[in-house]
């Protein structure tokens, strides 16, 4: 059978190689119906992936599409959209990639508010490595680098967000995968900087780990861990701990980095030479 | 008699402003930098000259965002530039090597100062010669240029960026900070008078269009983002289509290919000056800064009847290996004066393959080689 995804894949990359289970397929569907409802020109889209199990994502899609580096997606992308802002130009990264060795880079995207959408898979977890905690690791569950527990803090990707400058911010989950692919589309639509989090599931390391060895457990869990944002306020400060809030916390307008530039490009052509 | 009568457009500009200016010449119309000494010039050069052609600047969040946003610049169409100093030249590394595996053409800067780490960083160095042919991880070709003058750092910007576009290959320029900084005349050419290379576009449909086979000269035409040719970039290994491969024979060939498309070119890439070699029993090899003072020392020489000359480097890498073997069997003695511990003399030695004695003269306390300390060298090794 025939589906939208189809005329967005490249078919020869076929079958993927995520593990069975692996919430990284859902989220690629989820991606690609919300870039089709919008009717975007394919030659104008391009897709900015860093390192890790989820970038791989930009290899499956049949875009100008970018693998590179670890952490640093966002740079590349902010080069290319200020190079040509006509492109649309979308950032998918991993938790680590992102909020670790891209921690610097995100800020600094959010806080230039500059016009790209990152969509952060968010599995708790550096799965291509084998397991080792991210900066999104809930405190007190297990990975191959912390055997008796994490003891860190885990970011709260959604409020840094907001808190750095951007000028959309939301969180979907892959089982919440109709109001995920509604929240992608919404940020991509979005003027400015957008960035939707995806809670995602890695039976084979996070799972493994953490007792949780099937996919269906996995998403079990997500299901109980998510909440809405009204169900979130009422909820005790211990019982916020083990939740997290979905939904769109923030959609606002203020021009974005592109926008800005083409002002300095006029001002400096009026002040014009001291050449 | 015409060229007496055009008016020539001199200027007296510092190091930094030629690059900024030569860049301009040769096309560039992003620059993506963070600040640091002694390269700052260039990005506030560019970031006051580049909206009023229309083109781009912006100060990145640090040096790695910096490189990989001229990359992501370069592959939707634009000239791209960046420039910084030892510290941050490190930093640059990873995405440097990002734009030779996908043969992203663009041009990084590097006013040597003083090192390891922050070291001296009003103080010049040739320290990082090694790093710009190594400093990446992985086998890899590069191009580094380093001129020696005011003037010639305005040339060879516009050089480094053709070389870029032809070869699709990032290329380093290696200033020092002394000729970042100085002041000379330059005489800026009109631009009718400059050969500017652009990168070549693909002449099939995008159906047809495999982004990274060759032509024969080994460098795959280029589509950038936005024109109607989807394809994949990866800094994986990749085969014709950019899709990453495990395939040991595309692999070899993909390596020995990147590798070959500079060494089968090095005849165009190779550039150096020659003073007063034709008789010379003794030849300095220098480049740079100290390039001035060499060429000042051959004719302090000469005036006591010392044969001596001086090929002077401005293409470092790929290093002129012919032209150096060539002069070991000329000449009884090379000397190679260098801001450093002794980098590229052992180039020269491997070059020389044992047929005249090759000896460094370093000097790594943050001063300037001057022309009667290599004099001075020269006439002690002639007593040995």
């Amino acid at each position: 059978m025939k589906t939208v995804i189809d005329d967005y894949i490249r078919k020869e990359m076929f079958p993927n190689m995520w593990c069975p289970g692996c919430g990284n397929g859902i989220v690629l569907g989820a991606i690609i119906r919300a870039i089709d409802s919008l009717s975007w020109d394919k030659d104008k889209i391009v897709a900015v992936s860093g390192i890790g199990c989820s970038s791989r994502i930009t290899g499956y899609v049949d875009f100008c599409t970018m693998n590179t580096t670890h952490g640093r997606a966002l740079p590349f992308a902010t080069g290319i959209k200020m190079a040509n802002p006509d492109l649309k130009v979308i950032v998918v990264m991993g938790d680590g990639d992102c909020s670790a060795i891209g921690g610097n880079h995100f800020i600094h995207a959010a806080r230039r508010n500059i016009d790209l959408t990152a969509i952060i898979i968010n599995n708790m977890i550096y799965g291509m490595t084998g397991g080792q905690y991210s900066p999104l690791t809930p405190t007190g569950k297990f990975g191959t680098t912390a055997p008796y527990g994490n003891i860190d803090q885990s970011f709260d990707l959604v409020k840094l967000a907001i808190a750095a400058g951007a000028s959309y911010v939301a969180r979907g989950t892959v089982y919440n995968v109709r109001q995920s692919t509604s929240l992608i589309k919404k940020a991509l639509d979005k003027k400015g900087f957008s960035v939707v989090e995806i809670i995602s599931d890695c039976p084979v390391s996070y799972g493994k780990m953490n007792k949780m060895k099937s996919p269906v457990d996995m998403l079990k869990w997500i299901k109980d861990i998510s909440v809405s944002q009204k169900v979130w306020e009422g909820l005790s400060p211990d019982e916020k701990k083990e939740k997290y809030a979905i939904g769109e916390f923030l959609s606002k307008d203020r021009p974005g980095y592109t926008e800005l530039y083409e002002e300095i490009i006029k001002k400096a052509q009026e002040i014009g030479g001291n050449k | 008699m015409n060229n007496l009568k055009k008016k020539k457009n001199i200027k007296l500009l510092q190091g930094n402003e030629a690059c900024a200016e030569g860049a301009l010449l040769a096309g560039v119309r992003f620059f993506a930098g963070y600040p640091i000494t002694p390269s700052s010039e260039i990005a506030e050069n560019m970031a006051r000259e580049l909206p009023k052609i229309g083109g781009k600047f912006i100060q990145m969040e640090d040096e790695i965002a910096s490189m990989a946003a001229v990359i992501g610049a370069s592959i939707a169409g634009l000239k791209s530039l960046t420039a910084t100093s030892g510290p941050g030249m490190c930093l640059k590394q990873e995405n440097l090597g990002f734009a030779i595996i996908n043969e992203i053409p663009c041009v990084v800067v590097n006013a040597q100062r003083g090192g390891p780490s922050t070291g001296l960083p009003t103080k010049p160095s040739q320290g990082d010669m090694m790093q710009a042919r190594w400093g990446t991880h992985g086998d890899h070709p590069i191009i580094a240029l380093a001129p020696s003058t005011v003037n010639e750092i305005l040339t060879l910007t516009i050089k480094a960026f053709n070389f870029s576009e032809k070869y699709r290959i990032p290329v380093i320029l290696l200033l020092d900070e002394v000729i970042a900084h100085m002041r000379e005349k330059v005489e800026i050419p009109v631009p009718e008078d400059i050969e500017v290379i652009n990168r070549k576009k693909p002449t099939v449909s995008p159906k047809d269009y495999l982004p990274f086979k060759p032509d024969e000269d080994g460098v795959p035409p280029m589509a950038n983002f936005g024109e109607g040719y989807p394809y994949h970039i990866t800094g994986l290994i990749h085969n014709y289509k950019g899709l990453p491969t495990s395939n040991s024979q595309e692999i070899d060939a993909f390596i020995r290919r990147l590798y070959n498309k500079i060494q089968k070119n090095i005849k165009d890439i190779i550039i150096n000056q020659k003073y007063s070699l034709g008789d010379a029993k003794i030849a300095l090899i220098a480049y740079g800064s100290v390039a001035r003072a060499a060429e000042r020392t051959v004719k302090l020489a000469r005036e006591e009847g010392l044969k001596v000359g001086l090929l002077k480097l401005l293409t470092i890498w790929p290093f002129c290996f012919e032209e150096v073997n060539r002069l070991a069997q000329q000449v009884d003695l090379i000397i190679v004066p260098e801001m450093n511990l002794g980098q590229m003399v052992l180039e020269v030695e491997r070059a020389a393959q044992g047929k005249c004695r090759v000896v460094p003269y370093s000097r790594v306390d943050g001063e300037l080689i001057n022309p009667i300390e290599i004099l001075g060298k020269i006439q002690e090794e002639m007593q040995k």
